[in-house]
């Protein structure tokens, strides 16, 4: 039976871990690499580098940490952050990723989920969206960190990227994002109903027990969160074993 | 020497990393001399069967491989695994190796997503030199496509809605529809143990 993922996230930029994280042995300044060992050595299933390197010019760090994480952790490696092109997909592929996160890009120029698929097969392509509950009841998708409302609806984008090519939705729900009161179920539940691709569960993770919640409560295939791991707060082992003992298959 | 086989499609580097970590020793070539000195032969692929045997074709490799299969370990990786097969019906029938006999058909598993992503469970079926005997054996799955054969060459099965060929052997010839070099510990496992064949 397929095993529910639990994904650590690491923010890196410049080459760093931006969250203080405080890894026995680690500085302050998390080196990313070291974060992947460590997270590789609790269990996670997949580790995620999200670029917010804001230069041009210091893109290229991450490719450099995907490449030496690649030689010592044997499990699926995604980057997301600053993908624009094909060539920028293909770099990071070539680098040792296994999979490419794109999300603003893909909302401006759907095309590239399309194109990436074509070239590199839908399994390499995951579409993160950020997305918040609008007045009306609906959901909306924002783009640049959650900066820019789109005014695009939610399961309608979701239907689009499943019809492009993308192999994966990465769903970070603004509203819940930062609260720690756990995941967005409503929205994860209409998700789940509208595609027929893996759903990754993002945003809102505060407690042990909410990973196993939103295995419950929807079908969402994974759950990944940020600060939780950083801080130190959870380890993975400590989730999946929850999962476990409420009877969710884990690795 | 294990030779990782080079057609311009597929996951070389994470192969060669896995190799590397397990200290055996390994080159990635297009050259079918070396390809016929190796001791073993692994044969990578990520993408789309009908291009990856056309490149396989256009590398002048499809007949060299037929022909070192009997001779030495050979482990197909992924669409690596399906091309050892006699034909696929991704984008149209196209002929594979026909090394294992069977076919590749996309999957229709009951209300379950499509790619099958994830980590699965290993359902030994049979002894196979690259397999404990171990339960909860986890591997690495990232496929649409999934092989349709006789029970007899299927080592280890996966449950997916459906029975889905995960590790696959005639004679010399393994595949592996999931990623070792993507399987933590377990697929390292594996590799050491298809390298000490």
């Amino acid at each position: 039976m397929l095993a529910k993922r639990i994904i650590p996230c690491l923010d890196v930029r410049d080459g760093k871990v931006v969250k203080g994280v405080n890894f026995k042995g680690i500085k302050e300044v998390g080196d990313p690499v070291e974060c992947a060992c460590e997270y590789n050595a609790q269990g996670a299933d997949e580790i995620v580098f999200y670029d917010i390197t804001a230069s041009h010019e210091g893109r290229g760090v991450i490719l450099d940490v995907v490449r030496e994480t690649a030689k010592k952790v044997f499990v699926p490696l995604t980057v997301g952050g600053g993908i624009k092109t094909v060539d920028d997909m293909r770099n990071a592929l070539r680098a040792g990723a296994d999979k490419i996160s794109v999300n603003s890009q893909a909302v401006q120029n759907p095309q590239l989920i399309k194109d990436g698929a074509d070239i590199f097969g839908s399994q390499c392509i995951c579409v993160g969206i950020d997305t918040k509950k609008a007045p009306d009841g609906s959901w909306t998708v924002f783009i640049n960190g959650g900066r820019i409302d789109m005014h695009l609806d939610l399961i309608e984008w979701v239907k689009t990227v499943e019809r492009l090519g993308a192999g994966e939705i990465c769903l970070n729900s603004m509203d819940t994002d930062g609260v720690r009161g756990g995941f967005d179920i409503p929205m994860l539940k209409a998700v789940v109903q509208a595609v027929n691709i893996p759903v990754i569960a993002s945003g809102g993770a505060g407690q042990l027990g909410d990973f196993a919640d939103a295995f419950i409560k929807t079908d969402c295939s994974a759950a990944l969160a940020a600060s939780l791991f950083h801080f130190k707060e959870l380890t993975v082992k400590q989730v999946k074993d929850d999962c476990r003992s409420k009877g969710i298959p884990v690795r | 020497m294990t030779v990782i086989i080079d057609y311009g499609a597929g996951n070389l580097f994470s192969v060669k990393n896995a190799l590397e970590h397990i200290g055996v020793q390994n080159e990635i070539s297009s050259d079918p001399e070396r390809i016929k000195a190796a001791d073993r032969l692994i044969l990578p692929g990520v993408g789309a069967f009908p291009d990856a045997m056309r490149m396989l074709d256009k590398a002048n490799l499809t007949s060299v491989i037929k022909e070192q299969a009997g001779k030495k370990p050979l482990m197909g990786i992924c669409l690596g695994m399906q091309m050892l097969f006699d034909k696929s019906s991704e984008f149209g029938l196209t002929d594979g190796l026909g090394l294992i006999p069977g076919s590749v058909e996309l999957m229709k598993p009951k209300g379950l997503p499509i790619p099958h992503i994830g980590w699965n469970e290993l359902e030994k079926n049979g002894s196979c030199p690259l397999l404990t005997e171990d339960k909860g054996e986890y591997v690495y799955f990232v496929h649409s496509f999934a092989a349709v054969t006789d029970s007899r060459y299927v080592a280890a099965y996966c449950d997916y809605g459906m029975k889905v060929p995960a590790l696959v052997q005639n004679g010399l010839v393994f595949g592996c529809q999931f990623h070792p070099e993507k399987s933590g510990e377990i697929g390292l496992d594996i590799l050491r143990r298809f390298n000490s064949l």
